[in-house]
């Protein structure tokens, strides 16, 4: 077994609106900051053991099915490297 | 008849659905999660609050648990179950009703009287109804706005499963009278089956007399009845 880190990134669809992220753009605005556009995602960093990279990152993707995204709303990706 | 109101942690209106549905006369009592429902159960209702502070996702985490299996096996034995606010969240989000409900598009978290527009008046919910009625109903939610994808947006259409829309006083349904930008005016949809609801808006606040303005909310709970 190795020790992996899965990092499962958790976005909102292209297309649905972000009011939270629409808000921090606001804000960076009224700070001075030029800016086009600004998205949000969450970033989850799951320590785990596995027998390899391709098990990892089918467990974590497992995790971001059933739990970590909402497949109505969310994208997702996973990321592994050994820690 | 005896209507389990699911308690989770950080549940706050699963009293409020209890005293409703007393006034109403339909039997009724909370039930802790990890209790799992009672043998008698012929009705559930998943209560609004704020289960789990809302981590990760509003009703995320109570969807996941090991009570939502048997609220999931009840359901699809024709037992009534509604989700009310939050309740309406973990229903969502557990698979029971299509769609999701996240961020309102004002950011904020809206607490005021809004008008529903009746879309379907045969369903256990709305037998008290015409289809097209307005009522009166209180809101009071972060995250309410209803999003579903463009083709499981066609689908609920046309399988009729929208049960309420968000409307103005005289039922038209427009972007002011939405309040949280919900795709299409959705406030409330059926699950596959009609014994199963979902609903932002607070039935159970708009039941007792002495409560406020409206009591238009009764015709939904006395499904129970």
């Amino acid at each position: 077994m190795t020790a992996y880190t899965a990092t499962v990134t958790v976005r909102l669809k292209r297309g649905v609106l972000d009011p939270e992220a629409e808000t921090t753009q606001r804000a960076l605005e009224r700070l001075g900051f030029e800016l086009s556009d600004l998205r949000s995602a969450d970033r989850f960093e799951v320590d785990l053991e596995a027998g390899d990279a391709d098990e990892a990152a089918d467990r974590a993707d497992e995790m971001a099915e059933r739990l970590l995204a909402n497949p109505t709303i969310h994208d997702y990706d996973v990321a592994v490297a050994e820690r | 008849m005896t209507v389990a109101v699911v308690q989770f942690g950080g549940s706050n209106c699963d009293r409020d659905a209890v005293r409703a549905l007393d006034y109403l006369g339909i039997d009724a009592e909370r039930v802790w999660h990890e209790d799992g429902l009672p043998d008698d159960t012929e009705g559930v209702v998943l209560p609004g609050g704020f289960s789990y502070g809302d981590y990760l996702r509003a009703g995320a985490m109570a969807a996941r648990a090991p009570i939502m299996g048997e609220v999931r096996e009840a359901a699809e034995d024709g037992v009534p179950v509604i989700g009310v606010c939050n309740g309406a969240q973990i229903g969502s989000e557990s698979g029971l009703t299509p769609g999701a409900f996240t961020t309102n598009a004002s950011a904020r978290f809206q607490c005021e009287p809004v008008h529903l527009r009746v879309e379907r008046a045969d369903t256990p919910w709305t037998v008290a109804y015409d289809a097209g009625d307005v009522i009166e109903v209180p809101i009071a939610h972060g995250e309410g706005r209803f999003e579903i994808g463009e083709d499981a947006h066609a689908d609920l259409v046309a399988d009729d499963r929208v049960l309420f829309r968000y409307c103005d006083a005289d039922g038209n349904v427009t972007d002011a009278a939405n309040p949280n930008g919900s795709t299409d005016g959705v406030a409330g949809v059926l699950g596959e089956r009609e014994t199963v609801a979902v609903l932002m808006p607070h039935p159970e606040r708009a039941t007792l007399p002495d409560l406020g303005r409206s009591t238009d909310g009764a015709g939904i709970l006395k499904a129970f009845a």
